[in-house]
C-alpha cells in the first residue's frame, strides 16, 4: 500500500520536559518521525515545550511551537494550522495524554484531525485497566488477579478478595508515579491514597503481585495490512517489583526456550491485533512464574516507549521512523532496511551479541529519600553496552555508567561485611543492588541464597559469578610471570578483555602501578579491541550502516578511511546536571562537521538520545566514555583532534589523560578549561584583567576552612571542584554547618578540594553563553535569572533578553566576556556565571564548554550556537560566518526548570545550591510575564487567574514578598496568610484573611488546601525550623497539584504574569514566525 | 579442550570442545535463530552438517523432554561462542554439554561465530573439520577437504525410519503392515507421509488437524503406497540435495496425478522436481527465524522458521502457480499446482523452532484433502 495522499500535515506532540520516565528517548522517537514524515513530503508541525530537543530545531518541522504542551494550548495550535493528522504515539504518555484530551474534548473532530497511528478507542484499551482486562479476557491471555479502584471503599473491599501482597498501579501517571507494594492493610490505604491522587482519572487498580517472576518485554511493530513483526526481546535481570526503567535489562531474552519465547510472540501479536493498534509499535510485557513458566501479561504500551529506543539502538532498526511511515499507511514490505538496503523492514533483527542496559540513579540528590525501588521509576538515566557475551557487555555497562566502577569488581579482598546484613539488603532492591550482589558472592553466600533474596535468574547470578572466579584467577596469576612473553599470561589477558575486564581492572589485579601499565602490556601481546558492526542481521546480510561496538575477536569489520575526520565524545547517561542539553551540542557539533565535509565520529553509551542515532554521524561507536575505551577508538581511527566541550563534564574529565597520551584536543585547550576550574590560576587571571569575584579560597581541611569562612566572612557557599550540576554544594551560616558539611563532601570532592565562596545574599544572578574563535567573541546570549544568586543556575528560572538589567551594566557584562575569552583563548564555546550586587559584577563561575543554557539560547536566539562553535573550532572565524546577523530578537524568552519531586515523596522542594532539576520548559511570547506564564504551564504549573493564594514568609523575607502580593490583591485575589506574615500585610493595607499553622489547631492551611481552596502558594523559608514546619504545605502542594513558589523573586513573576495574563489569555506563535521567516 | 575448526578453504578457528576428545566434520553452516537449538540438534534436516549458532550464549535453558523433533541428535557438529554448563529454566532436565557428550556429538566453543558467519556468507557454506588432535592443522584442513560435498549428496538413508510408524500424539509407535495393507484405525483422512526425515512437530500438527497418519520410508514404492490405500499424501523434509533422490521423485511423479500432496522443504523440492522443475544449491543456504515470506494468495507477511542449502528455480516450473517468496531475496517459497490438488512450501510451517505465523499451511493442506476426497 503506497503511502497516503488524502493527508497533508501532520502534527507531532512531543514529550515536553525531560523528567523520570520520560527522556530523551522522546526526542529521539519525535526527531525520526519528524525527519520520516518530511522526507515523505508531509507538512510537519511540531509541538513540545522543551529547548534542549533536536526535535525543535527549527529546519526539522515546517512548524515548529514551543509552546506548554497542554490541552488548551495544543488546541489553539490546531486551530490555527488545521493539520490533517495527528500522530499521537511518539511524544511518550504526555504526548498519548494530551492527544487523548484533545480527542475527547472534541477539539479533533471539530478540527477535522484524524487520529493516526492509534485510535482513540485503541489507546483507551490499552491504558484503562478494566479495558484491557477485558480485551485479555477476550484473547484468553492471562493477568494477575486485580480490582480497578476510584475510591477508598472500592480500595478495602478488593483488599479483601486479592491476596497480599498487592501492587497498586495508578492508571493514567508516568512511569507508574504512585504506585507500589502493599503487604498488609494499612500499606494498602497509604499507597492507594497516594496512587489515586496521582492518576489523572483518580483510577488505580490493586493487583496480585507477582513479584519476584521473571520479567520480559517485546517489542511489537504492526502494519496497516495486518503484518506483526518482533523487533527485539528483553528480559528484565531484576524480577518482577522493580520498575522495568530501574531494572538491568538484557537483549535479546536469554532464558525462553524457542516454544516459551513463541508463545510469548504470539501472546504479544494477538494483543497488538485485540487493542487494535493499526499501525506502529508497542510494548507488552510478561511476567513468567520461574517455578513452572505460568505467563501472565502485566501491560500494553501503545506507543513508542522507552524500551523501543532502547530496542532501536540494541538491534539498529529505527522503531520510531517506521512507526511514523507505517502511519501514514506504508506496509513494513514497502519500507528499506536502511542497514542491509537489500532488504526491507519487514523482518525480525537477529542480533549476535548480548545487549545490557542499566540504569542511573541519583538518591544522593534527595536526601529524606529512601534508596528502594519499587513499581514506580526513580532512575534518571542509563547506559547500554555491547559485547559479544553477557559478561563483556555488563562490564562495559558498568563502567559506561560513570559512577567510579571500572567493572563489575568494584571490590578486592576478604569480605568485612556480616552475611545476615548482606542478605537482607539483597532483599530490598535498591539502587546498589548489584553492587551487593558482588558482596555476597565476596563473603561466600551461595548462588541459592543470593537468588533466594533477590529472584534475579539463577542464569545471571552464575554469569557473575564466573566474573569474580575470573578476578580470582586474575588476582592469583604469579606476579613474576606477568611478562608480555609469558603465552599463559597473555592468554589469561585476553580471556579477561573477552569477558570486560577493563585496563583498570586487570591493572589492580596484577597489582600493577597504574591502568596504563595494564594497557601498554596487553598492547605489547597484540590485544586490542575489534569493532563489529551492529547490523540487524548476525552478519547474514552486508550490513551499510557504520555502527560499532568494540570487542576483544579476531574479525576484522571497520575499514577507516583517510579522510578528514574528527571525533566527538558524548555525554553518556543522563544525570542531574548533565541531560539532553548536552546530548543537544553532541549533535549540533556532528551535524556542523557533516556540513563541512569532515567526518564526524560520534561516541557515547546512552541510549535514549539522538546522538546514538545511526544516522547523525558518520560514524558511530556504543562504547563507554572512558580513558581506555575511547583511546582505543582513536587509535583505530587515528582522527585529527577530538572535541570534548559538548558533552558536559564526562568528556572534559577526559581531556588531559587523553591530552597526556598525544590525542589532540579541538578548541580551547585543556589548558585554559585548567586555568577556569583551578581556583588560584583563575584568580590570577581575574586580578590581571581586574574583574571581580566574591572573596573566597579553598581548603582540603575543615580547619583550612573555618579559617576562610572566619575571615570572609558568613554566610558562605561551599563545594567541591570538578563537579557538575552543584553536587554537594550547599550555602553554610555558620561553623558547625561548614564542620558538618566536610564529612559528607570529601567522598563527593576525591582528591580535589573544597572551594569556599562568600555567599553573596539577594544578588541576581546573570548566566551569559558565548561563543570565541580566539580573536573576535559573540555573546550569544545574557540571560537574567529569575530566583535569587543561591539557587544552582541549573534550578533557577532566567529570561532572555535580560528584563530588569540596565543597558550599562548589560554592556559591562558583555564587556568582561569578551575580555575572558580573549584571556583563556577560548575557541568554542563559553558559559559565564555573573552575580549583580548593588550594581557591582561578581564573577561566580567561568566555563570554557558548552553549558546547559546552550540550546535554549540557540532557540531565543535562533542562532544555533553548537553548530556554530563547532565551525569556529575546525578554523572558520566568526567574522565571516557573522552570527550576529542571523540573530533574531524582538520578544521574550523564559526557560524554567522542572523537578522530580513527585517521584521522591518525603523530600522537601526547597531549592539551593545544589541541582535537582531534570529538564527544563521555554516559554516564547512578546513580554516576560506572558512568557514566563507559558513558562510555567509547561513545567506543569497552572498559574490561576483568581481564587486565594497562600502567602507564608519569615520576617527576614516579608519586605521582599510585598510586591507580590499587592499585585495579586489588586487583581482580584483572595490572601490567606500565616499569622505574622497576615498581620505585616494587612499593615501595608492589604487584605488578608489569617490561617493556621499546621501545629496551631485546625482548620489549619493544609485542611485549606486539600479541600481545594487554595490557588497558589507562596511559602518562603529562613531556617531549619520554619523549613521543618512547612514542609508538609509544600508536600500537599505537590501531591494536589496546586502551583507554588519557594522565592520572592519567583513569586514576583508569577504575580507579573497573573496580571498580564488578565482578560487577554494565551496566543500562540510558531518558532519560524518569532524568527521572521514566514 | 583446545580444538580447531578448519575450512577446506584452510581458513582456521581455534576453540575449545565443550565434549571432551573428539573430531567430527560436516558442511558448515550458520543458523541466525536466537533460540532453539535443541530442535536444530534434532532436527533430521541438519544431517551432514555442523551447525555455527550467530547468537553467542547458547544451551541457557539447557534441553528438555518436550521440544525434541526427533530421537536423538543429527547435526555432526555443533559451533558456538559460549557453550552454558549450568542452564536455568523450570524445564530443563540436561545441561547442553551433557546431551551432546551423550551422544557423542562434538561440540566446540570460543569461536569467533560473527567473523565465521561473515566467511561463510562471503565464500559459501563449504565442508568443515573439528579436531582436538591441534598438533598439525593442515591435516584438520585435509580432512575437510576429505568429506563428500552436499551438492548430489543423497542424505534421507541416514535418517528415514526403517519401518513404517504411527503417531500416538507424543511418541512413534511402530505400524503394523500386513501383506502391504494397513488397518486404518481412525476416521479421519488417510494420510501417507513419506520420511525423509520428519520432524515430530510435523506429525504434532497433521495429528493436530485429524489425519489419520501413516509415516513410511520414503523409500516405499507408488505401488506400495497405493496398496496402502491413503487419502492423501505428505512429503516430509530431510537432509541433502533433492537432486540425489532420483527414486524418490520418480515415485512423487507417479503419484502427483491421483492424491492430493504436500510438501515441505525437502519435499517441496521433490515435488518440484517431480512436476519437471530443477533445484539449485543456495550460497551459504537459509538457516534462522527471521525471514519475511509474503503469501501471494493473502498478501500477508509471515515471518518464517528457515533451513534449506537447495532451492526450486523458480523459472523452471510450469503448470504450477507461486503462492510464496521470499521478501530477502526473492527465491522461491512455496508453489500450487494450477490443476492438481498440490501445494508445497520451502520453509518451515511447523517451526519448532520459529514463529508461528505459518501454521495455516497445515489447515490449508487439510481443506485441501477435504474439498478432495470429502472427507
Amino acid at each position: 500500500m503506497p503511502k497516503r495522499t488524502d493527508i497533508k500535515k501532520i502534527m507531532i506532540i512531543g514529550s515536553g520536559p525531560i523528567v523520570i520516565g520520560q527522556a530523551c528517548e522522546f526526542d529521539y522517537s519525535g526527531s525520526q518521525a519528524a525527519k520520516a514524515l518530511k522526507e515523505e513530503g508531509y507538512e510537519v508541525v511540531l509541538v513540545n515545550s522543551n529547548p534542549a530537543t533536536i526535535m525543535t530545531d527549527p529546519g526539522l518541522a515546517d512548524r515548529t511551537y514551543i509552546e506548554p504542551i497542554e490541552p488548551g494550548t495544543v488546541a489553539r495550535i490546531i486551530a490555527r494550522e488545521r493539520p490533517d493528522a495527528l500522530l499521537p504515539t511518539l511524544g511518550g504518555q504526555t504526548g498519548l495524554n494530551t492527544a487523548v484530551a484533545l480527542a475527547e474534548s472534541g477539539v479533533l473532530a471539530e478540527y477535522g484531525v484524524e487520529l493516526i497511528g492509534a485510535s482513540l478507542e485503541a489507546i483507551k484499551k490499552a491504558e484503562s485497566r478494566d479495558l484491557f482486562r477485558n480485551a485479555m479476557d477476550n484473547i484468553g491471555l492471562k493477568i494477575p488477579q486485580s480490582g480497578i479502584c476510584h475510591t477508598m471503599d472500592d480500595v478495602r473491599d478488593w483488599g479483601k478478595r486479592i491476596p497480599f501482597p498487592i501492587i497498586v498501579r495508578p492508571a493514567f501517571t508516568l512511569g507508574g508515579t504512585g504506585g507500589g507494594v502493599a503487604y498488609n492493610q494499612e500499606d494498602l490505604e497509604k499507597i492507594s491514597a497516594v496512587g489515586l491522587a496521582a492518576s489523572m482519572k483518580s483510577e488505580i487498580m490493586l493487583e496480585r503481585s507477582v513479584i519476584g517472576w521473571k520479567e520480559f518485554e517485546l517489542e511489537v511493530m504492526r502494519d496497516k495490512a495486518d503484518n506483526c513483526v518482533i523487533i527485539c526481546s528483553i528480559e528484565n535481570i531484576d524480577p518482577m517489583g522493580v520498575h522495568t526503567g530501574d531494572s538491568i535489562t538484557v537483549a535479546p531474552a536469554q532464558t525462553l526456550t524457542d516454544d516459551e519465547y513463541q508463545m510469548m510472540r504470539n501472546a504479544a501479536i494477538a494483543i497488538m491485533r485485540e487493542i487494535g493498534v493499526e499501525t506502529g509499535g508497542s510494548n507488552v510485557q510478561f511476567a513468567v512464574n520461574p517455578a513452572d513458566g505460568e505467563m501472565f501479561i502485566i501491560e500494553m504500551n501503545p506507543r513508542v516507549s522507552r524500551s523501543s529506543a532502547l530496542a532501536s539502538k540494541a538491534t539498529g532498526f529505527p522503531i520510531a521512523k517506521i512507526a511514523a511511515k507505517l502511519a501514514v499507511g506504508y506496509t513494513l514490505d514497502e519500507i528499506p532496511n536502511d542497514i542491509t538496503r537489500e532488504t526491507m523492514a519487514s523482518f525480525e533483527p537477529s542480533i549476535d551479541y548480548c545487549v545490557v542496559k542499566i540504569p542511573r540513579f541519583t538518591f544522593e540528590k534527595f536526601p529524606g529519600s529512601e534508596d528502594y525501588l519499587t513499581t514506580a521509576m526513580k532512575s534518571v538515566g542509563e547506559a547500554m553496552s555491547i559485547g559479544r557475551n553477557f559478561k563483556e557487555a555488563m562490564q562495559k555497562g558498568l563502567r559506561s555508567l560513570e559512577i567510579g566502577a571500572t567493572g563489575f569488581s568494584a571490590l578486592t579482598g576478604v569480605c568485612e561485611s556480616d552475611r545476615e546484613q548482606v542478605l537482607a539488603d539483597l532483599r530490598k532492591p535498591n539502587s546498589r543492588r548489584l553492587f551487593q550482589v558482588r558482596e555476597a558472592m565476596r563473603c561466600g553466600v551461595s548462588l541459592e541464597d543470593i537468588f533466594d533474596a533477590t529472584w534475579i535468574d539463577p542464569w545471571y547470578l552464575r554469569q557473575l559469578k564466573e566474573i569474580v572466579d575470573m578476578e580470582a584467577v586474575l588476582a592469583a596469576f604469579p606476579k613474576d610471570k606477568i611478562a608480555v612473553a609469558n603465552t599463559e599470561c597473555r592468554e589469561l589477558v585476553l580471556t579477561a578483555k573477552q569477558n570486560g575486564f577493563s585496563d583498570p581492572q586487570i591493572a589492580s589485579l596484577f597489582g600493577l602501578g597504574s591502568s596504563l601499565e595494564a594497557r601498554k602490556l596487553r598492547k605489547d601481546m597484540g590485544i586490542t579491541p575489534t569493532y563489529y558492526l551492529v547490523d540487524t542481521c548476525a552478519a547474514e546480510f552486508e550490513a551499510y550502516t557504520p555502527y560499532y561496538y568494540s570487542t576483544y575477536e579476531t574479525g576484522k569489520e571497520i575499514a577507516p578511511k583517510a579522510a578528514r575526520k574528527v571525533v566527538i565524545l558524548g555525554g553518556g547517561p543522563n544525570r542531574i546536571g548533565q541531560g539532553i542539553e548536552f546530548d543537544y551540542c553532541c549533535c549540533h557539533a556532528s551535524y556542523a562537521l557533516r556540513e563541512m565535509g569532515v567526518e564526524s565520529i560520534m561516541v557515547n553509551s546512552n541510549p535514549e538520545t539522538v546522538s546514538t542515532d545511526y544516522d547523525t554521524s558518520d560514524r558511530l561507536y556504543f562504547e563507554p566514555l572512558t580513558f581506555e575505551d575511547v583511546l582505543n577508538i582513536i587509535e583505530v581511527e587515528k582522527p585529527e583532534g577530538i572535541i570534548v566541550q559538548f558533552g558536559g563534564q564526562t568528556p572534559l574529565n577526559l581531556a588531559v589523560p587523553l591530552l597526556n597520551a598525544g590525542v589532540r584536543i579541538l578548541g580551547t585547550s585543556p589548558d585554559s578549561i585548567d586555568r577556569a576550574e583551578n581556583r588560584e590560576r583563575f584568580q590570577a587571571m581575574l586580578q590581571k584583567l581586574g574583574l571581580r569575584q566574591p572573596d573566597n579560597g579553598t581548603a582540603f581541611t575543615a580547619e583550612d576552612a573555618a579559617v576562610i569562612a572566619d575571615k570572609i566572612g558568613y554566610p558562605v557557599v561551599v563545594r567541591p571542584s570538578y563537579v557538575l550540576g552543584g553536587r554537594a554544594m550547599e550555602i553554610v551560616y555558620d561553623r558547625a554547618d561548614l564542620e558538618n558539611y566536610f564529612k559528607v563532601a570529601v567522598v563527593a570532592s576525591g582528591k580535589h578540594p573544597i572551594l569556599i565562596d562568600k555567599f553573596l545574599v539577594n544578588a541576581i544572578e546573570v548566566d551569559v553563553d558565548a561563543v570565541s574563535d580566539g580573536t573576535d567573541t559573540y555573546v550569544a546570549g545574557v540571560m537574567e535569572h529569575i530566583e535569587e544568586a543561591g539557587i544552582h543556575s541549573g534550578d533557577s528560572a532566567c529570561v532572555l533578553p535580560p528584563h530588569s538589567l540596565d543597558p550599562a551594566l548589560i554592556a559591562e557584562i558583555e564587556r568582561q566576556t569578551v575580555a575572558l575569552a580573549e584571556e583563556l583563548e577560548v575557541v568554542g564555546l563559553m558559559n559565564i556565571q555573573f552575580a549583580v550586587k548593588d550594581g557591582d559584577i561578581y564573577i561566580l563561575e567561568v566555563n570554557p564548554r558548552a553549558s546547559r543554557t546552550s540550546p535554549f539560547v540557540s532557540k531565543a536566539t535562533g542562532v544555533p550556537l553548537a553548530k556554530l562553535a563547532t565551525k569556529v573550532i575546525m578554523g572558520g572565524k566568526l567574522k565571516e560566518i557573522n552570527p550576529w546577523a542571523e540573530r533574531k530578537s524582538g520578544y521574550y524568552s523564559v526557560k524554567e526548570s522542572v523537578f522530580p519531586f513527585n517521584r521522591f515523596p518525603g523530600v522537601d522542594v526547597l531549592l539551593g545550591p545544589e541541582m535537582r532539576s531534570t529538564g527544563e520548559v521555554m516559554g516564547i511570547d512578546a513580554s516576560v510575564g506572558l512568557a514566563f506564564m507559558k513558562s510555567q504551564l509547561g513545567a506543569g504549573q497552572v498559574l490561576p487567574q483568581s481564587g486565594t493564594v497562600f502567602i507564608s514568609v519569615p520576617d527576614s523575607a516579608k519586605d521582599d514578598i510585598l510586591p507580590a502580593a499587592q499585585i495579586l490583591s489588586e487583581v482580584g485575589f483572595k490572601i490567606m496568610a500565616t499569622k505574622g506574615t497576615a498581620a505585616y500585610l494587612a499593615g501595608k493595607g492589604i487584605a488578608v484573611t489569617p490561617v493556621m499553622k499546621v501545629f496551631e489547631g485546625r482548620p489549619h492551611i493544609v485542611d485549606h488546601m486539600k479541600n481545594r481552596e487554595i490557588g497558589l502558594v507562596i511559602n518562603l523559608v529562613s531556617d531549619k525550623r520554619t523549613v521543618r514546619d512547612s514542609m508538609i504545605i509544600r508536600q500537599t502542594a505537590l501531591l494536589y497539584g496546586i502551583p507554588y513558589t519557594t522565592t520572592a523573586a519567583g513569586a514576583k513573576a508569577m504575580a507579573q504574569a497573573i496580571r498580564e495574563m488578565d482578560g487577554i489569555g494565551l496566543t500562540v506563535k510558531s518558532l519560524q514566525e518569532y524568527y521572521g521567516a514566514n | 579442550m583446545k580444538a580447531i575448526l578448519a575450512l577446506e578453504d584452510g581458513t582456521l578457528f581455534h576453540g575449545h570442545t565443550f565434549t571432551g576428545a573428539s573430531a567430527a566434520g560436516g558442511e558448515v553452516i550458520f543458523n541466525t535463530g536466537m533460540t532453539g537449538y535443541q530442535e536444530v540438534l534434532t532436527d533430521p534436516s541438519y544431517t551432514g552438517q555442523m551447525v555455527c549458532m550467530t547468537y553467542p550464549h547458547v544451551g541457557n535453558y539447557g534441553i528438555n523432554p518436550d521440544d525434541m523433533e526427533s530421537a536423538h541428535i543429527r547435526v555432526a557438529g555443533f559451533i558456538v561462542k559460549e557453550c552454558c554448563k549450568e542452564p536455568s529454566n523450570w524445564r530443563s532436565t540436561m545441561s547442553l554439554p551433557d546431551y551432546l557428550t551423550g551422544q557423542g556429538i562434538t561440540g566446540i566453543e570460543g569461536i569467533d561465530t560473527r567473523a565465521l558467519t561473515r566467511h561463510l556468507r562471503l565464500h559459501g557454506a563449504m565442508r568443515g573439520y573439528i579436531s582436538t588432535d591441534v598438533s598439525d592443522p593442515q591435516r584438520i584442513v585435509q580432512a575437510a577437504k576429505g568429506l563428500p560435498s552436499m551438492e548430489g549428496l543423497g542424505l534421507a538413508d541416514r535418517v528415514c525410519c526403517d519401518a513404517p510408524f504411527t503417531w500416538n500424539g507424543t511418541a512413534m509407535v511402530p505400524a503394523k503392515i500386513v501383506d502391504g495393507t494397513y488397518a486404518w484405525p481412525g476416521t479421519g483422512p488417510k494420510l501417507v507421509v513419506f520420511d525423509m526425515g520428519i520432524k515430530w512437530n510435523i506429525l504434532r500438527l497433521l495429528t493436530a488437524q485429524g489425519f489419520d497418519m501413516l509415516v513410511v520410508p520414503y523409500t516405499t514404492s507408488a505401488e506400495a503406497v497405493r496398496k496402502l490405500g491413503p487419502d492423501a499424501i505428505f512429503l516430509s523434509p530431510g537432509p541433502g540435495d533433492p537432486a540425489a533422490l532420483t527414486d524418490l521423485v520418480h515415485t512423487t511423479a507417479l503419484l502427483v496425478n491421483d492424491y492430493p500432496l504436500a510438501g515441505i522443504c525437502l519435499g517441496h523440492q521433490l515435488l518440484g522436481l517431480a512436476l519437471g522443475g530443477r533445484t539449485f544449491k543456495l550460497k551459504f543456504g537459509h538457516h534462522g527465524l527471521n525471514h519475511p515470506v509474503k503469501d501471494l494468495e493473502t498478501g500477508r507477511i509471515e515471518i518464517s522458521s528457515q533451513n534449506h542449502g537447495f532451492c526450486v528455480d523458480i523459472e523452471s516450473l510450469s503448470d504450477v502457480e507461486l503462492t510464496h517468496v521470499n521478501l530477502n531475496d526473492n527465491t522461491l517459497e512455496g508453489f500450487a499446482h494450477k490443476k492438481k490438488p498440490v501445494i508445497a512450501i520451502q520453509y518451515h510451517p511447523e517451526a519448532a523452532p520459529g514463529p508461528h505465523d505459518s501454521r495455516y499451511f497445515f489447515t490449508r493442506f487439510r481443506k485441501l484433502v477435504s474439498r478432495e476426497t470429502g472427507k
